[in-house]
């Protein structure tokens, strides 16, 4: 049930070319049209070209946190799913506790309990200050990348606990059958199975950890969203800024959804 | 190190003034309130949408796809901006056109709204799935008997539906009690902002975070509970899935 509620809810498709002209939607495009032109007369953008090489870091800094953290967070989901389906019962009550904590609790509240609770207790370990680490450990990203990827991890672990169950276990004797030890198993058979079921959850989660990402403007990492609020800060425009990063998030998620299509293209399907 | 037991000052969740207890619990009251008034605001929008996204005219289809595809790409935190500050304009605007002056809204609707907003298209995609799956002969049934259109709805269309809608329905509830957090970033005093405000001027960041996080899991938990009554209860008749 949980699969299908958060590919329902995700934004996973697009509007499709065909049947897309029709007399109605000629009227509401000339509307919209309107709509936008006035935006772009009437408003005030002659900020833009000046923050146009920040916005481009930021956008930059935010596809990084989106791919790095998502990445993390599913070599950690494999294992969670794993314990949770084979494991011995004290993994798979760990992996499901962690999956609940983190499930339950918004994930402003962990990036602020990492930042400004670990990061106040760091500083009283002074083996931790001396070691290569500390560099590392007073700069605001590392937190919000351990946030993000936990979160993403608990959220796709569950996912993938639902995917590797699904795998039929017919396929799995099959394995055991030709001799092929554990390990190989998982990596030939029950891995890329349990993948290419969980491929369309996977797209809604990513669309979902990109809107995360800009929470860790909160913790002063320079986003997207975070060079925004700095416009508007030095500007005083209140709209405009903003319009300008929805229009941004509305294009980076088109991207990835137009993107993971093209992935699921490539998946061998029986029939449909 | 010392030990843990004298590291932890508990004394600083006590309920009284010295101790950020009764604040943190204040806090959460203002969370479930605008957790409960924004889901059920998106619950109403929700509905309205997916009668719209099914049974509207062309126009209405292609505005509500709009407004859901809009709402769903843009990062909440970004929509709760705008909505925050273009709603509490509007208002404004349109009380000063009919000469009242400056109205003074309070955070408490303004987060109802902004919340209910963004839940609205969520649960707009979860009732049309769910109505969508819905028998057609039972609505062609209850129309065959001559029911109107809103008896059918009431009759048959909504508790058919809702079966189907309960697992989506209390995934977007969820979502919303953890979605008040982001109120914290528009300065509403909820559990976040609380919590913070507590951390910050005690320099216990740990405890207090961890005390609300317990808090929040306890929602989440609770929430759980009921949900389970709820399914069972809307289950009943139905075939079991797996």
């Amino acid at each position: 049930m949980t699969e299908q509620t958060v590919s329902a809810m995700a934004l996973t498709e697009l509007p499709s070319k065909q049947s897309f002209f029709k007399p109605h939607r000629i009227v509401l495009m000339v509307i919209a049209a309107i709509f936008v032109f006035c935006v772009i007369w009437f408003m005030r953008w002659e900020w833009v070209p000046k923050y146009s090489g920040a916005l481009a870091y930021g956008v930059g800094v935010t596809l990084l946190m989106l791919f790095a953290t998502s990445i993390l967070g599913f070599f950690l989901a494999v294992p969670i799913g794993l314990v949770q389906v084979t494991g011995p019962w004290p993994l798979k009550m760990l992996a499901k506790g962690f999956c609940t904590i983190i499930r339950g609790t918004p994930l402003l509240l962990q990036l602020w309990l990492l930042y400004y609770g670990l990061g106040s207790l760091f500083p009283q370990f002074p083996g931790l200050r001396s070691s290569f680490l500390w560099p590392y450990l007073r700069e605001a990203w590392p937190y919000g990348v351990a946030a993000l990827t936990i979160s993403f991890a608990a959220y796709e672990g569950e996912v993938m606990r639902g995917a590797f169950a699904g795998v039929p276990p017919g396929e799995l004797e099959a394995a055991r059958a030709y001799g092929m030890s554990p390990f190989t198993m998982f990596r030939r058979i029950w891995l890329p199975r349990a993948v290419y079921r969980a491929l369309p959850t996977l797209n809604g989660e990513t669309v979902l950890q990109l809107k995360s990402t800009p929470l860790v403007a909160t913790i002063t990492v320079i986003d997207v969203y975070a060079v925004i609020s700095k416009v508007r800060q030095a500007t005083y425009l209140t709209y405009e800024p903003l319009l300008l990063l929805a229009l941004i998030y509305l294009c980076l998620t088109a991207i990835l959804v137009v993107a993971f299509r093209y992935f699921e293209s490539k998946i061998p399907s029986r029939g449909a | 190190m010392a030990d843990a037991g004298s590291l932890i000052n508990w004394s600083l969740l006590a309920l009284e003034p010295p101790g950020w207890g009764g604040v943190m619990l204040a806090g959460l009251w203002n969370s479930i309130q605008i957790a409960i008034g924004g889901y059920g605001l998106g619950l109403i929008l929700g509905t309205g949408g997916a009668m719209g996204k099914l049974y509207g005219g062309p126009v209405t289809r292609d505005l509500l796809e709009v407004y859901t595809t809009l709402v769903r790409a843009v990062p909440e935190l970004v929509l709760i901006l705008i909505l925050y500050y273009a709603g509490t304009d509007v208002l404004n605007q349109i009380s000063a056109a009919l000469g009242w002056g400056q109205v003074d809204i309070s955070g408490l609707a303004a987060g109802i709204f902004v919340i209910g907003v963004v839940q609205g298209a969520y649960s707009t995609e979860v009732i049309r799935g769910a109505i969508k799956a819905v028998p057609a002969g039972q609505i062609e049934a209850a129309r065959a008997y001559g029911m109107s259109p809103t008896q059918i709805m009431r009759r048959i269309t909504l508790p058919a539906m809702l079966p189907h809608a309960i697992p989506g329905l209390s995934n977007l509830w969820l979502i919303a009690t953890k979605d008040t957090a982001l109120l914290a970033v528009v300065g509403f005093s909820e559990l976040t902002l609380v919590t913070r405000q507590a951390a910050g001027s005690t320099k216990a960041y740990l405890l207090f975070f961890c005390a609300a996080g317990v808090l929040y899991l306890m929602i989440t938990l609770v929430s759980n509970v009921l949900i389970g009554f709820i399914e069972r209860h809307y289950r009943r008749g139905m075939t079991r899935t797996a």
